[in-house]
């Protein structure tokens, strides 16, 4: 039989066989069923309007990401005259001042995971979209592996907030937060919304 | 009515049973036979190699001593300094509340809410929780409102976000270290643990916790 032999290299789908799992707590049942009757949430084959939800906060993202990089993210006065500094101006700084290590680490969490989110979220749309079959697997783990990371650009945010919060000498030194860490964190959040409104499910549908 | 006994007469229950010999993976809706396997094996999808389920060799009791262990080291990260710095003879201190509040002025308010939610109210959610749930099914017990609790703790895990707290303490030292005196508080250390240990209850797979419930 030739669906038996298929059977073996694709295991069936959910919804040909008429049943769904429960995105929050995994529990099988049929398709007609509207709430799972395990945790109550509203059962979807889907996740609802994925691609256009996914491009919206993908395209948002990568509006904020201008000033959140031309804009400066903090203000330091410490003995000495004050000074603004953008993300690539503090990893700069970082690397002339010898911590090559941290301004490595800093620029992965800041440039490397955002930019990294932007092409991957955009290829896994521009694919869904034209329903290829082409390396499913490699964009399947793709898609995990972004959706992990992401939450650890919010590293830029939280400097800024305990360098502003532990120098406020009036006469030494202080530090606030500018603009550019707003747009910065709105940019973080933006993607993580891109990466949870994205269906996995449709890198592996052709028909649906 | 997911009860056994009533699944020999009432067709639509002898199917919901049967569903439950499946499984789904939710990333790419491949289905399969749900296998009997030890409870600290772990089980991924053939299709596209996510996880399906998540095996943990703790007891409910041992997730629930963990959690109130995290409970605990959560008000002493609040309360004790992370990051302590002295500068000609001043000394500051910050602790993670204050480097919330830090943000909480102009227009980096936005992210002094972002901040407070993902460092404080969630971790502090997720604590109590699981606390309340597990509290209740150490003891075989369902405890009252535990779907709307779970399908909760489902829904904030993404933004949990104390060890990336832990990463910018470090960052923030050394940034600072060329300028001033600094050295990290108790305040750190209860940070990294809390961190692992969220990590271990509320942020590797609240799905199996279903599991661990009596039925209602």
């Amino acid at each position: 039989m030739e669906q038996a032999a298929g059977a073996l290299t694709h295991p069936p789908r959910a919804a040909s066989i008429g049943i769904v799992a429960c995105g929050v707590c995994g529990r099988v049942q049929s398709a007609d069923t509207t709430a799972c009757t395990r945790c109550g949430a509203p059962l979807r084959r889907r996740k609802r309007d994925s691609i256009a939800r996914t491009s919206a906060f993908l395209v948002a993202a990568l509006i904020f990401y201008v000033p959140a990089n031309v804009l400066p993210v903090m203000y330091t006065k410490v003995l000495g005259p004050g000074s603004e500094s953008t993300i690539l101006e503090g990893i700069v700084e970082f690397w002339k001042s010898g911590s090559w290590d941290i301004a490595t680490l800093i620029f992965v969490a800041s440039v490397g995971v955002p930019v990294t989110k932007f092409l991957v979220i955009g290829t896994l749309l521009v694919a869904a979209h034209r329903r290829t079959a082409w390396a499913r697997a490699q964009r399947a783990r793709l898609y995990r592996f972004v959706e992990a990371i992401g939450y650890w650009s919010m590293l830029d945010v939280i400097v800024v907030a305990l360098v502003s919060a532990l120098l406020h000498f009036r006469a030494l030194g202080t530090a606030e937060p500018r603009l550019g860490i707003v747009f910065f964190g709105l940019v973080v959040v933006l993607m993580m919304l891109a990466a949870a409104s994205f269906d996995a499910r449709l890198i592996w549908s052709a028909d649906t | 009515m997911s009860d056994p006994h009533v699944a020999a007469d009432d067709p639509s229950a002898a199917v919901a049973t049967r569903l439950q010999t499946l499984i789904v993976c939710d990333q790419c809706d491949a289905v399969f036979s749900r296998l009997s396997f030890a409870r600290d094996e772990s089980a991924f999808c053939r299709q596209c190699g996510a996880v399906l389920y998540r095996g943990s060799r703790l007891t409910t009791r041992d997730l629930l001593a963990l959690t109130f262990a995290a409970a605990i080291l959560f008000v002493v990260a609040n309360v004790a300094p992370a990051i302590r710095i002295t500068v000609n003879g001043m000394r500051n201190e910050v602790t993670l509340w204050e480097a919330v509040a830090a943000l909480w002025h102009g227009y980096a308010v936005v992210m002094g809410v972002l901040a407070g939610i993902a460092l404080i109210a969630v971790p502090a959610l997720q604590i109590s929780l699981l606390l309340w749930i597990l509290g209740f099914a150490a003891f075989d017990r369902r405890a009252p409102g535990a779907a709307i609790g779970l399908r909760l703790l489902h829904a904030v895990r993404p933004w949990s976000m104390i060890e990336v707290f832990m990463l910018g303490v470090l960052v923030a030292i050394v940034k600072l270290s060329g300028l001033l005196h600094v050295v990290p508080g108790p305040g750190t250390y209860a940070t990294m643990a809390l961190a692992i240990l969220l990590a271990v209850v509320a942020k590797r797979d609240v799905r199996s916790l279903w599991n661990r419930l009596p039925a209602p």
